[in-house]
């Protein structure tokens, strides 16, 4: 649908390496909006590109459920690049030529930030279920930490798809004069039923597991074939009807006899891989306390009217939504649009024609790009950004 | 790209004010008001493709369909709202003609004329639906549900109550002046409610 640019899109961020932040230290302790208390709690982050002497070209990227701080390039040895490499590096969207790009795992996460695997100090065991619960405010409240650590008073922008777009409108409401912009794709102001639902039956998967052991598990087996079926139902929900038929359709694996329930159909055995290489990545229990985390997300929370939401914000706002999602579809980010306008925001909404479900946010690179580069210029150009300019 | 009545909407746009683009295309009105006039705009556009040519200039747009109506926006929350050769292509431009009348405190529409002295010419000698340079498409692919002539919306102006501030009209030729509904191609008119 888009003309090339004629920039070509260069050869990434090369090589990096996840760093590591300690705050809460000591008596210090994070105390959590639902009443728990943490600490000390380490933040695994990335960085890409150079921070501006008056460290105005920062730009956080906050990551989805499954995601982590390996947002772009490679770690040593690795065949495959980071998350969303197709959109951060030099001359992609979030341009590391131009910007200095920040993404850390998540608050309760299993990528090297404090999660349920992290070990609590006062047992010296992993915190298991004696992990408090989370919100998508607390992940926001510990990325700010992060930013003062890196000394960045305000961020150039905000940017993320699915549970990182949460992350992105509670910036917006946490702190509404850190952030000049947000970019808030294919999320929601608040997960509705069917998607609490969808969360609710991976839990009960993983949690039936006889394995998992009230979440007790560390040091023995693993809740494996439960995490890996709420994976499963997942990759469902992330494609669209279409992009599976075209994907898979009713294609059978070689010559596996049917009836006996192994995965003969290519759509299952696409599921079990994916079920299993989740597995290898990914704690059980983090997948249980960030899905209730997003669940319990709600902007609108207490009949709060949709103009109240970004009262106080000033951000210019970029809202990307994917015609075929119908896991976060289109009419939630209709209705973050509608609440960017009853607050007066400047606010640009595109609607991107794919065939690709939810995953979307992750595949369409060319249109996102346009989109995302356009946009950062601007607010670059409007607020005097002096850019890195390393290209 | 020369668009004569660009220079017109213009022309009665005055600096620093905000502007709502319904139908805003690939957002060269809204870009030029922008530049010339210190003008804070907002598009609005259907159009995929027309969408990232406007996030290209720099404006603010929303991907979405007049019909819906704006009714998220508080009244008079906008200087001018113009809808450019866009009321004659909405399912219900009476609605979307109030709607823009309570948001914006003025109203700059432009549209072609039907009662076109070459359009009636072809429909009068020839029998044939017109086809003119304001009206350059056949029955059969228009993307216009409606058609007016400057006589048609001065009486709907009238019966609704509404004020027609400004006139324009194309060719800008001083003869058009004298007999508009008959010598203009297209009018741009700024109307207000009241």
């Amino acid at each position: 649908m888009l003309r090339q640019e004629g920039k070509s899109p260069g050869s990434g961020v090369g090589i990096v390496k996840t760093k590591y932040f300690t705050f809460a230290e000591g008596n210090e302790r994070f105390n959590l909006t639902l009443g728990g208390k943490l600490g000390p709690i380490t933040v695994a982050y990335e960085t890409y590109g150079e921070l501006n002497e008056d460290k105005s070209n920062a730009i956080l990227i906050v990551h989805a459920l499954s995601g982590d701080a390996h947002a772009a390039g490679y770690h040593e040895g690795d065949k495959k690049p980071g998350w969303w490499d197709a959109m951060i590096g030099p001359g992609r969207a979030f341009d590391t030529n131009k910007f200095f790009v920040i993404c850390s795992n998540v608050l309760g996460g299993c990528r090297g930030t404090t999660g349920p695997i992290s070990l609590n100090p006062e047992t010296q065991e992993p915190y298991g279920l004696n992990f408090p619960l989370i919100t998508i405010r607390d992940m926001v409240r510990v990325q700010r930490h992060l930013l003062d650590h890196l000394g960045i008073k305000r961020l150039l922008s905000v940017a993320g798809g699915s549970m990182g777009g949460m992350q992105v409108l509670q910036w917006m409401v946490s702190y509404p004069t850190r952030l000049l912009s947000a970019i808030p794709i294919a999320t929601t102001l608040r997960h509705t039923a069917q998607q609490i639902a969808f969360n609710e039956v991976g839990r009960q998967a993983i949690m039936a597991d006889p394995y998992w052991k009230s979440g007790f598990y560390y040091g023995g087996y693993i809740p494996a074939k439960g995490l890996a079926v709420a994976r499963m139902i997942g990759h469902i929900t992330y494609m669209s009807e279409k992009s599976m038929e075209e994907k898979f359709g009713r294609q059978r694996k070689g010559n596996v006899s049917p009836f006996k329930f192994t995965a003969d159909f290519e759509v299952e055995n696409y599921l079990h891989y994916k079920g299993d290489k989740f597995v290898e990545r990914f704690d059980a229990n983090s997948y249980l306390y960030i899905t209730k985390a997003m669940d319990l997300f709600d902007l609108t929370a207490g009949g709060k009217p949709i103009e109240e939401i970004f009262k106080k914000v000033e951000a210019k706002v970029l809202v990307i939504a994917f015609k075929s999602d119908w896991l976060y579809p289109i009419h939630q980010s209709k209705e973050i649009v509608r609440a960017c306008k009853k607050a007066g925001l400047q606010t640009t909404f595109c609607e991107i024609y794919s065939e690709y479900g939810h995953d979307a946010f992750l595949l369409e690179v060319e249109e996102e790009s346009h989109l995302i580069s356009h946009f950062l210029n601007k607010v670059a150009r409007e607020n005097d950004i002096e850019l890195s300019d390393l290209g | 790209m020369d668009r004569p009545e660009y220079k017109i909407i213009e022309a009665m746009i005055v600096p620093n004010s905000t502007v709502l683009d319904l139908g805003c295309g690939e957002g060269d009105l809204l870009y030029m008001l922008e530049r010339q006039k210190g003008i804070k705009g907002q598009g609005v556009e259907i159009d995929e493709t027309a969408i990232y040519s406007c996030v290209a200039k720099g404006l603010n747009v929303f991907h979405d369909d007049l019909d819906n109506g704006l009714v998220d926006y508080t009244d008079k929350s906008f200087d001018y709202v113009i809808m450019n050769q866009t009321m004659q292509e909405v399912i219900d431009p009476h609605k979307v003609i109030s709607e823009a009348l309570r948001v914006g405190k003025r109203v700059i529409v432009g549209f072609p004329n039907f009662a076109y002295w070459k359009a009636r010419f072809q429909l009068f000698f020839c029998g044939r639906a017109p086809v003119t340079p304001s009206l350059p498409h056949q029955w059969f692919d228009t993307p216009n549900l409606h058609f007016l002539s400057l006589a048609d919306f001065r009486d709907y102006c009238k019966n609704q109550g509404i004020t027609i501030l400004q006139s324009a009209y194309l060719p800008d030729h001083f003869l058009v002046n004298l007999l508009p509904n008959l010598l203009a191609e297209s009018a741009i008119l700024m109307i207000t409610r009241g």
